[in-house]
């Protein structure tokens, strides 16, 4: 991924300074609307990286520099008005928006995309539903067979992506620490890491003591889902892209833009286009979930 | 004429040496390298979390025990797999083949060993791993074994061309001489030929252990990189993990500079440690008969 990032970088760079009469010319008559600068989430860069590769394609005029760094880096640089737009995988904290009033920068939020995770068995496993806590139990160890949730005798085999991953971070926090920042639950010790989404499916395709977790965009139809519950005796929700925009669906987040007060000229654009259906689905090839209601904020 | 000619040796002798040389080189700069990055890990985690348990780099658990183990599992079950194999069809070849077959399995147990590992690691995946969970009937098929009885077919035909081509160096006569004094074929392949060819089916085993610790694809693909501490028998039917698997891994996404980084580094040198202990025995034992044989010879 930081590869990826390095080589846009330079390659941005070399766009840049080697086309000096277009791009200079644009830049003459139309100063900060031809060039966007985009930093933060590295959850979102990729998608990212994918949406400003395809509008410069349509639109030369255009330049979009995309960095990673994570979310903080992302607001950081947003209210030292650094960055036209922030990536964000979590909303603006409270902090941020003081640190914001402090430097005259009027955050706007555009929900652009949500990410959702999927846990999935082996469609030959007669389990279908669990709580989050009991998923959290089943990956910190406490739970080791299949029958302690309903299901047949089988010892449970924990599938997990690296601990470089992403996903294996936001399922740590979100799922086995329930969401709590004090909650030190660590991954039980014979969780195989998988380095691969495809490592994960071929797994648990052929085994039927397996659970694992992927991205929902990534799961092959051939293999079960798990309707989860976000607390003993509430609703078991199966995770797809209605239930994941309702918000019913447990293991999900929004992902966000933001911009110092409501978006103009180029950013606007960018923004809208981001949010029409030749962008989205973009969204859903990457594996991530369209976000359905445009732009929520007034 | 003649002074051309000494100049044209001179360089020539001169660029032999340089490569000679710049093998020497080359290990001294990777070591050199190594040590840099590796030992400010003694810095900055202590010894005591160094040698723990507990492997999981993204809450600052740096214990390699467990990655050190499941090297040592994988790569011994290799070799018990590799050297029996290798050598004894490396004798097949050269002692008890008829000339048509040896032809035939010569080139293909080099074509064998030409097979890129990932290939391996798919068909580990999708047949070897299911295979081994079905018949074995253990949780998972995704375990030091499966990397074990691949290493050892990746090692198999580095043992058998080496271990041949020493066996072919023995002379017609060692084996004439045996088999008049009325020895059978066995006894001369035994008690004659393979100590005859000692040094070089030593070479072989040392070889074949080599390329089976280095690898890293296939064991990162089959073995399930679970960072369990892999002491016991059993261990050999459960999922471990690796160091070069671990490298692998996680070099990609680490901040250069952290103490991750540096830890990982401190694996590499730990591997580089082992793989020169295991050539700095071998070739002890190589030597030492060296010397056993001019001392009866003389």
């Amino acid at each position: 991924m930081k590869h990826a990032i390095a080589i846009f970088l330079i390659f941005s760079f070399i766009i840049t300074s080697c086309g000096p009469t277009s791009s200079a010319a644009v830049t003459a008559s139309d100063s900060q609307a031809a060039y966007i600068e985009n930093k933060g989430s590295d959850t979102i860069v990729n998608l990212a990286l994918a949406w400003a590769e395809k509008y410069q394609s349509d639109h030369p005029d255009i330049r979009i520099s995309v960095t990673g760094g994570g979310s903080g880096t992302g607001i950081a640089s947003l209210l030292n008005k650094t960055v036209d737009i922030a990536n964000a995988s979590r909303k603006i904290k409270a902090e941020e928006l003081d640190q914001a009033k402090a430097n005259g920068v009027d955050p706007v939020e555009h929900i652009i995309a949500r990410d959702a995770i999927a846990v999935i068995v082996n469609p030959e496993n007669p389990v279908n539903e669990l709580t989050l806590q009991q998923i959290s139990d089943i990956y910190s160890g406490k739970l080791t067979n299949w029958s302690e949730v309903g299901g047949e005798d089988r010892p449970i085999v924990r599938l997990s992506r690296e601990t470089n991953s992403g996903t294996h971070v936001y399922f740590l926090e979100t799922v086995l620490r329930l969401g709590s920042k004090e909650d030190k639950t660590l991954f039980s010790m014979d969780t195989l890491l998988l380095p691969s989404s495809e490592g994960i499916i071929a797994e648990v395709r052929q085994n039927p003591n397996a659970i694992g977790y992927d991205g929902l965009g990534y799961v092959p139809k051939d293999l079960k889902m798990i309707a989860i519950a976000k607390e003993t005796g509430g609703a078991y929700v199966l995770p797809s892209i209605a239930t994941v925009n309702d918000k019913t669906y447990a293991i999900a987040r929004d992902l966000y833009m933001y911009t110092n007060g409501e978006p103009t000229g180029a950013v606007k654009d960018y923004l809208d286009w981001i949010l029409s259906p030749e962008a989205q689905q973009i969204v859903a090839d990457l594996g991530f979930v369209p976000a359905l209601n445009p732009n929520p904020s007034p | 004429m003649e002074k051309s000619l000494t100049w044209r040796e001179f360089i020539i002798t001169r660029l032999i040496q340089t490569s000679g040389y710049s093998a020497i080189l080359f290990v001294a700069l990777i070591f050199f390298f190594l040590l840099r990055e590796g030992l400010p890990a003694l810095g900055e985690a202590k010894l005591s979390e160094l040698f723990n348990i507990r492997w999981y780099p993204i809450e600052n658990y740096f214990g390699i025990l467990p990655l050190l183990t499941g090297s040592l599992i994988v790569t011994i079950g290799a070799g018990l797999i590799a050297v029996p194999f290798g050598i004894g069809t490396a004798v097949y070849i050269s002692e008890i083949a008829p000339r048509w077959m040896r032809e035939i399995l010569k080139p293909l147990v080099e074509l064998l060993g030409g097979l890129p590992s990932v290939v391996l690691g798919f068909l580990g995946i999708l047949v070897l791993s299911p295979f081994i969970r079905v018949f074995l009937d253990l949780p998972t098929g995704l375990t030091a074994l499966t990397g074990s009885i691949l290493l050892g077919g990746i090692a198999v035909p580095t043992v058998v061309s080496v271990a041949e081509d020493a066996l072919d160096a023995v002379p017609r006569a060692y084996r004439e001489g045996a088999w008049a004094l009325g020895a059978t074929r066995w006894q001369t392949i035994w008690r004659v030929t393979l100590p005859a060819a000692k040094s070089g089916v030593l070479t072989a085993i040392m070889l074949g252990v080599g390329r089976a610790i280095g690898e890293t694809m296939t064991v990162m693909m089959v073995t399930g990189n679970a960072p369990v501490l892999a002491i016991k028998l059993g261990s050999l039917f459960s999922p471990v993990r690796t160091m070069t698997a671990t490298i692998a891994a996680e070099m990609g996404e680490v901040a250069s500079g952290s103490t991750h980084y540096h830890v990982l580094f401190f694996i590499g040198m730990v591997l580089f440690l082992i793989s020169l202990g295991v050539n700095i025995a071998a070739s002890s034992v190589v030597f030492r008969a060296k010397k056993r044989a001019e001392r009866i010879l003389s």
